[in-house]
């Protein structure tokens, strides 16, 4: 069986499964039962000064029957006194010694309150910190959160504070409210931070009530926008990962956020260049239970692929990520459609000939009415619409030998300028 | 109408299973339900707008296109139909429950009183229109909405045809009925009750006042068996009427017989057992695989507990006193594989004892109405071209009346798409007359 330990920036877990920092983790009495369940660590709800909440605070966004594709928030950080939270997670830690719990941490951009705040938590046993410099609501208005986030200098500085009287390792988490995500994980590195987490919720309005002309979730007929997370934000999340992942002026581990729901989630954050993911929507959704699943298909997968350690996954697929102009001009494929298994829906046909390249025909089949979807193989694009919308995956992609050696646009334009030259 | 035992055939979705449902609906293109709909039915469209939250608009694609669409959703055979025709009918799914969104969609309409159509501007034609049926109805619901003044004239002292007095309370309520009729009455149209053409309103009058006719008069009583002590025979139809209309059938008895092996026996032989007859059976002189009854009703009666009595032919009703005491039948022998022919055999005679014999051996035709409108027929099957036009001008049928045997089915949704190629034709025929 393959070793699930987990190593990030010294941080050591028994799995790469942590709870990110957020509702889940608000008490000791929940953190316990999330470790009790498996979890290999744990980001504590942010400690800061106590805020006051509202209500209501979530909002799911379904699609058709499906429930929670993604959420949403205006929570904010620990509404619970600083010494009830360290005196639970000093009772967690002792009860699980093998887990990391990750002490969130909120302050004002100023030396003093963030040294004192460190020190404190700190004279708890915890395996690291976590500057949460994401928060997109409520906290950012008052100069935090995402507020600091947005700006990579304050990231710098705000770091560096901390790393000056940190004993355990420091990650920063990044808010995805940023037009590139990369500055801001630069401004980490520059400020010494051992690992940056991403991504934070995207801001978000989740809806209007159609009869009361509300906004979604509300509070009092008032909202603000809040955060968005869950499985619709992953391919958000993975992009901003994969960028971090492959620039060379952050070069620090990364834990990966954003819509992981399952082992396969993580095993993609982890290809991309994350060392370990963090959950939160997914536990929302249907509790602490789900790192049973997670841990044994992130396992299983991983003797699937002879693979003795989940470490050997991280970054696997980095490099495949690339700058659009070094995409193969000559690559092609095509679509063929499996007759034997095709159920006449003729959703592929209706979205490529509507929507895409009108490359498949419907051709009478027999005298009894009946038509076969058939490609146009000639002038198929491949761009993969009609496998997307069919029901039944009997579409397949296959590849066409173009004849042609491969050749990006940023070759041909080269190729063309020394032609010309 | 009265309560009736038992419980409605069709159970209702929950809201769950109708977000469900309506969400699993693949909206296929060019979709083979719709193709396979006889009133082609937009149902992918009307399904989306399930699943979107328009039920009012739901409501509005289905009868659009089929003004019998709440009840259709009730009695349509839809395994031969669009649930037949759905791409789910896989080895690993099961096609989407197509008439329960159907019901769901036009409860949810005929529930919060929600009003679709309205009448087009008065075009200052009038058009009568013989029987308040499925089909008459569908063809005054359009004839109304082209804006012409549309007169029915209905044998009975209620609207809805067979939907009202025919079919099953458990599989049609009247209420359903009653309402798609009411629907057509609140655009306008005037209905004349008890008003049979032949009898007491005259043909003539019909072609001098108005500028089209539709005959949907349907079809008439079933016909005679032809064997000793007829008298004593109930009509099916006759007894379905009035179980629905009253709730009971006094003189039912413990022990009842029904000849015949279509819908309408089904209807017989469950109607008498929901109304507390022990033992119900049906009798056929052909064999199991010759019932013109759909597969889901033959199943539906062995469920309720029905017997069956293949290849043997009523020969005398046995009376005592007045009162029905047996039904002497004879053995017949014929191939069970659909052919025509059948044998009696001499000397196979024997007797069932019973308290009611129900006879539903088909219906006779309406010749009366047929004649005195002098429009060609083939033995009372009214001729009509593609048109829904008879051979003579102005006047269009529609309906069971033109039903011929071996052709179409006879089902309502037939029915309500006749009348509505027969409402398009008349505002044709009206607009360039």
């Amino acid at each position: 069986m393959a070793d699930l330990a987990s190593n990030l920036a010294g941080i050591k877990s028994p799995n790469p499964f942590w709870l990110a920092s957020a509702p889940p983790t608000n008490s000791g009495y929940q953190v316990a039962r999330a470790f009790e369940q498996g979890w290999g660590g744990a980001v504590w709800k942010t400690l800061g000064t106590p805020i006051v909440n509202v209500t209501s605070r979530f909002a799911g966004f379904n699609y058709r029957e499906h429930r929670m594709v993604g959420m949403n928030n205006i929570e904010l950080i620990t509404d619970r006194p600083l010494e009830d939270n360290l005196r639970e997670i000093a009772e967690v830690k002792k009860q699980f010694p093998d887990r990391a719990i990750i002490a969130s941490l909120m302050e004002v951009c100023e030396q003093k309150p963030w040294h004192e705040l460190v020190k404190r938590v700190q004279e708890v046993d915890i395996d690291g910190f976590e500057l949460n410099f994401g928060c997109p609501h409520g906290m950012s208005e008052r100069g935090m959160g995402a507020a600091v986030g947005q700006h990579p200098d304050l990231i710098e500085r705000v770091a560096a504070y901390v790393k000056e009287v940190a004993r355990v390792p420091v990650i920063v988490k990044l808010t995805p409210n940023v037009t590139d995500v990369r500055f801001s994980a630069r401004g980490a590195a520059r400020g010494g931070a051992d690992a940056i987490s991403l991504i934070n919720t995207i801001n978000s309005v989740m809806g209007v009530d159609l009869d009361t002309w509300n906004p979604i979730p509300h509070v009092d007929g008032k909202s603000s926008h809040g955060g968005y997370c869950g499985p619709a934000v992953k391919p958000i999340a993975l992009n901003m990962v994969s960028d971090c992942a492959r620039d060379p002026e952050v070069n620090i581990p990364i834990s990966g956020i954003g819509g992981v729901e399952t082992w396969r989630d993580a095993v993609e954050f982890l290809l991309l260049g994350a060392t370990n993911v963090q959950v939160c929507t997914a536990v929302m959704h249907s509790g602490f239970r789900i790192v049973r699943e997670m841990i044994d298909g992130l396992s299983d997968y991983l003797d699937s692929k002879g693979l003795r350690s989940v470490n050997e996954l991280v970054g696997k697929s980095r490099n495949t990520i690339t700058t659009w102009e070094n995409l193969n001009l000559n690559y092609k494929i095509v679509a063929e459609i499996d007759q034997s298994r095709c159920i006449h829906c003729n959703k592929c046909y209706i979205a490529c000939e509507d929507a895409a390249h009108q490359c498949i025909d419907r051709v009478r089949h027999g005298n009894n009415g009946a038509y076969d979807l058939v490609v146009d193989a000639e002038h198929c694009v491949g761009c993969n619409l009609c496998v997307m919308v069919c029901p039944v995956d009997c579409i397949d992609m296959v590849r066409v030998d173009s004849g042609v050696p491969a050749q990006s646009w940023k070759e041909r334009s080269a190729a063309a300028v020394s032609t010309s030259g | 109408m009265a309560d009736f035992p038992g419980k409605p055939i069709q159970k209702e979705l929950s809201p769950l299973e109708v977000s469900i449902e309506a969400n699993r609906c693949l909206y296929c293109y060019d979709a083979p339900c719709t193709n396979a709909c006889p009133t082609h039915i937009d149902v992918p469209r009307f399904i989306a707008q399930i699943a979107d939250g328009n039920l009012k608009g739901s409501a509005r694609t289905i009868l659009e296109a089929n003004a019998m669409g709440a009840s259709c959703a009730r009695v349509c055979p839809v395994e031969h139909l669009c649930e037949g025709a759905c791409v789910y009918n896989t080895e690993s799914d099961t096609p989407i429950r197509i008439g329960d969104l159907q019901r769901y969609a036009t409860d949810s309409a005929r529930e919060g009183n929600v009003k679709i159509f309205t009448a087009g501007t008065p075009t200052g034609k009038r058009v009568a229109i013989v029987g308040g049926g499925p089909a008459g109805l569908a063809a005054a619901r359009d004839l109304l909405r082209y804006g012409h003044a549309v007169t029915i004239f209905e044998s009975h002292d209620r609207l809805g045809g067979l939907n009202t007095y025919g079919i099953v309370p458990f599989r049609l309520s009247t209420d359903v009925a009653l309402w798609e009729a009411q629907q057509v009455v609140e655009l306008g149209c005037e209905v004349r009750t008890n008003a049979r053409v032949g009898e007491n309103v005259a043909p003539a009058t019909l072609v001098a006042e108005y500028d089209a006719v539709v005959l949907a008069c349907g079809m008439g009583d079933v016909p005679k068996l032809g064997i000793p002590g007829e008298e004593h025979v109930w009509d099916a139809l006759e007894f379905i009427e009035r179980a629905k209309t009253t709730g009971a059938a006094p003189g039912l008895g413990n022990r009842v017989a029904v000849i015949g092996a279509g819908n309408t026996a089904i209807d017989a032989l469950t109607c008498s057992k929901r109304l507390g007859a022990e033992r119900v059976t049906m009798y056929y002189r052909r064999g199991e695989k010759q019932m013109s009854a759909y597969q889901f009703e033959y199943d539906f009666a062995k469920e309720e507990g029905i017997e069956f009595r293949f290849f043997c032919a009523p020969k005398r009703v046995l009376a005592d006193a007045g009162a029905v005491v047996g039904l002497e039948l004879v053995r017949t022998r014929g191939s069970n594989n659909g052919s025509p022919r059948l044998e009696i055999i001499e000397g196979s005679e024997f007797v069932e004892p019973c308290d009611t014999i129900i006879s539903a051996i088909g219906q006779s035709r309406l010749l009366n109405s047929i004649d005195a409108l002098g429009v060609e027929h083939d033995g009372g099957v009214v001729r009509v071209d593609d048109a829904m036009r008879t051979s003579r001008a102005g006047v269009f049928a529609a309906g069971d009346c033109i039903f011929a045997k071996g052709e179409r089915e006879a089902m309502v949704v037939e029915a309500a798409q006749q009348g509505k190629l027969a409402a398009a034709s008349v505002n044709e025929y009206l607009g360039s007359g």
